[in-house]
């Protein structure tokens, strides 16, 4: 296979940044990358999905079962207050990876959990659970709830299931054509009855990072909660919750080289203590009665039942190895790879990037459509080259729809993609239109699709 | 020829683009629909949550009635007959007409092209049977060899049951049917 042209005039490079060799070094950490699928070298370019593990976050856990495992916040014996230990050792790590103080953590499963819990949470408190404390979550008729058209559905469903049980409505700041948002039309949407404000960091789909200050102010304008989904920003960006100034903020451990079963939620101290619990039973209750029960403050009230302990501390170790690599550094490399992507992308014919493109910051990931040949096949095809990249919808379908599509191919990059691995993805995507002969003429001359 | 021209043959990537039997709109609603006496309607739609490959597909099931000519003689007879008095000879119903729409890969909308072609004018059974032989072969990871003989040009999509994440795109139209051959008949 021939290498793909390099841009007319490549993007400079920043000092900040990776080195290749540095990368190639990361890229030792990470077992899983050096496979051979289909007969090629993988190139993993699904990180926006999910990440791979180093070595280091996979002894964690193993070392965990080895040498703690115990219940946490039960016993009293020597291992179960080691365990105990290690489990909030992992929360102070976590918690001081995205600037916010140790109590304003609390464990999910995942990203999505962390919504809920808030959405389960508010509606809980219209129910008038929570007493005085929790009067200001409390929606109902004539109250709204504002999402963005970007969103993932882990941040849309569990909003219009909210409206639903509480009779509230939702709605939404609309996209514009090149993936950012319409904040002319955001400062009229929010108003006086909003609510609760909850929007991306940044999105899966076209990589464009919103500006958090300026929705911030907004929903601060009429005193609407605001919650920040942080999925693709908190392992691929430093980002501080805190200096953000968002109520609340979720990630999953997945996506940040961590196992899978653990995410978390960022509350400010002060809501979480007002805020209802969500899941209910052992681990977050002080005196129980028949017929009552009296909470633990949080984070605990929001942790019923056995915790995810092995994965929490190994989402920690995960934590240590993002932070000694240095997050403004890998922020500075996938923005490089960003920019690498969408100008290689521009020159491919038929091929039409989802979202800004070249010189716009984005991070490190490319959603297009390439005319003519259905999504699921261009997946296949590169799949076939030992590429693995995201098709679909990507958990974004209201998005899709907006920019025109029903499913797109993503491909994403982190801290162990290569420059190589880029070009490569380009000059394979650059086969896919010539394979399926589909002729840059006739677009009618489509190979599935519409 | 490499994995991928095996699983991508030329006849799916004609199909893919000539699609047979393909509405001109988006089938939905098959209320409003006036058939003729005898003409049973099903329809079903089918969407592979994995990729959004959707197909609806809608099939008419005639059962032959006796014609004019024959129901005079009928009338002549001696005795009360019925239409399905078994005495007569079985009336045997088939797919007089299959339509679809959708939106999806080469493969899933290649596969439902393949299948207006083979199923139009056939028997319900034989259609069924057909259905059955299509599944066992794309379940069969390779290992069966499909009969060109039986499956027409629908033999084309034996590559596709090595790449299991791909055998509900070529099922999805079939599944349809078969939804829809159900509803059809139940009426
Ligand atoms: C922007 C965004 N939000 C939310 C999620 C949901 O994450 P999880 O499935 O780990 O809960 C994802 C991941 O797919 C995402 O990319």
């Amino acid at each position: 296979m021939t290498p793909f042209p390099s841009p007319t005039s490549p993007p400079p490079r920043s000092a900040l940044a990776l080195t290749d060799v540095e990368v190639e070094r990361i890229r030792n950490d990470f077992p899983v990358l050096s496979q051979r699928v289909n007969g090629h070298p993988l190139t993993y370019l699904d990180s926006g999905a999910t990440s791979q593990n180093p070595i280091s976050v996979m002894e964690a856990e193993q070392e965990y079962y080895e040498q703690r495992n115990a219940a946490v916040h039960r016993g009293a014996h020597s291992l179960a207050v080691i365990a105990t230990e290690s489990f909030e050792l992992a929360r102070e790590k976590v918690a001081a990876f995205v600037g916010a103080h140790t109590d304003e953590i609390v464990w999910t499963s995942n990203a999505t959990e962390a919504i809920n819990l808030i959405a389960y949470s508010f509606s809980n408190a219209s129910l008038w659970l929570g007493g005085p404390a929790a009067r200001r979550f409390r929606l109902g008729a004539g109250d709204e709830i504002v999402v963005t058209e970007g969103e993932h559905h882990a941040n849309l469903i569990p909003w219009q299931q909210l409206a639903l049980r509480t009779g509230a409505t939702l709605r939404f700041i609309p996209v514009l054509d090149d993936g950012s948002l319409d904040l002319a039309a955001a400062s009229e949407i929010v108003n006086a009855k909003t609510r609760v404000l909850a929007f991306t960091h940044a999105s899966n789909v076209t990589g464009v990072i919103n500006p958090v200050d300026d929705i911030v102010a907004i929903a601060k304008g009429v005193g609407a909660v605001t919650v920040l989904d942080a999925c693709q920003t908190v392992p691929h960006l430093p980002v501080n919750v805190a200096a953000l100034g968002v109520d609340f903020a979720v990630f999953s451990g997945h996506k940040m080289l961590g196992p899978t079963g653990v995410g978390a939620l960022y509350g400010r101290s002060e809501l979480l203590q007002a805020m209802p619990p969500f899941l209910t039973g052992g681990s977050m209750i002080t005196t129980v009665s028949m017929e009552a029960a009296e909470f633990l403050a949080p984070p605990q009230r929001f942790e019923a039942g056995t915790q995810r302990i092995s994965q929490a501390i190994a989402l920690a170790a995960a934590v240590d190895y993002l932070t000694e690599t240095g997050m403004g550094r890998i922020a500075a490399w996938e923005a490089e790879l960003g920019q690498r992507l969408v100008a290689g992308l521009a020159e491919i014919p038929g091929v039409r990037v989802l979202g800004p493109g070249v010189g716009v910051e984005r991070l490190g990931l490319a959603a297009v459509d390439v005319a003519g040949v259905h999504a699921h096949d261009v997946g296949q095809f590169l799949d076939d080259a030992g590429i693995a990249v995201r098709v679909g919808h990507h958990c974004a379908q209201p998005l899709h729809k907006r920019l025109g599509v029903t499913a797109s191919t993503r491909a994403s990059a982190y801290l162990y993609t290569t420059t190589q691995e880029i070009d490569l993805f380009l000059a394979t995507l650059a086969e896919v239109r010539p394979f399926f002969g589909v002729t840059d003429a006739a677009s009618s001359n489509s190979i599935g699709g519409k | 020829m490499s994995d991928l021209q095996n699983l991508y043959q030329q006849i799916i990537l004609d199909h893919a683009k000539a699609r047979h039997g393909a509405a001109t709109q988006a089938l939905d609603s098959i209320d409003d629909i006036g058939m003729p006496d005898g003409t049973y309607l099903g329809q079903s739609h089918q969407i592979n949550t994995t990729c959004g490959d959707d197909v609806t597909l809608r099939v008419v099931v005639l059962i032959d009635r006796p014609t004019p000519e024959q129901m005079v003689i009928f009338d002549s007879l001696p005795f009360e007959i019925s239409g399905d008095d078994p005495r007569l000879p079985q009336l045997i119903p088939y797919i007089n007409q299959v339509q679809w729409s959708g939106d999806g890969c080469s493969i899933s909308m290649a596969s439902a092209s393949v299948l207006h072609d083979l199923v139009t004018g056939l028997p319900v059974a034989e259609a069924r049977q057909l259905i059955d032989t299509f599944r066992d072969v794309l379940r069969s990871r390779g290992k069966i060899e499909p009969d060109e003989e039986v499956l027409g040009d629908a033999a084309a999509f034996g590559g596709v049951s090595r790449y299991p994440a791909r055998v509900k795109c070529a099922m999805l139209p079939w599944v349809a049917l078969e939804a829809a051959l159900n509803e059809a008949q139940s009426l």
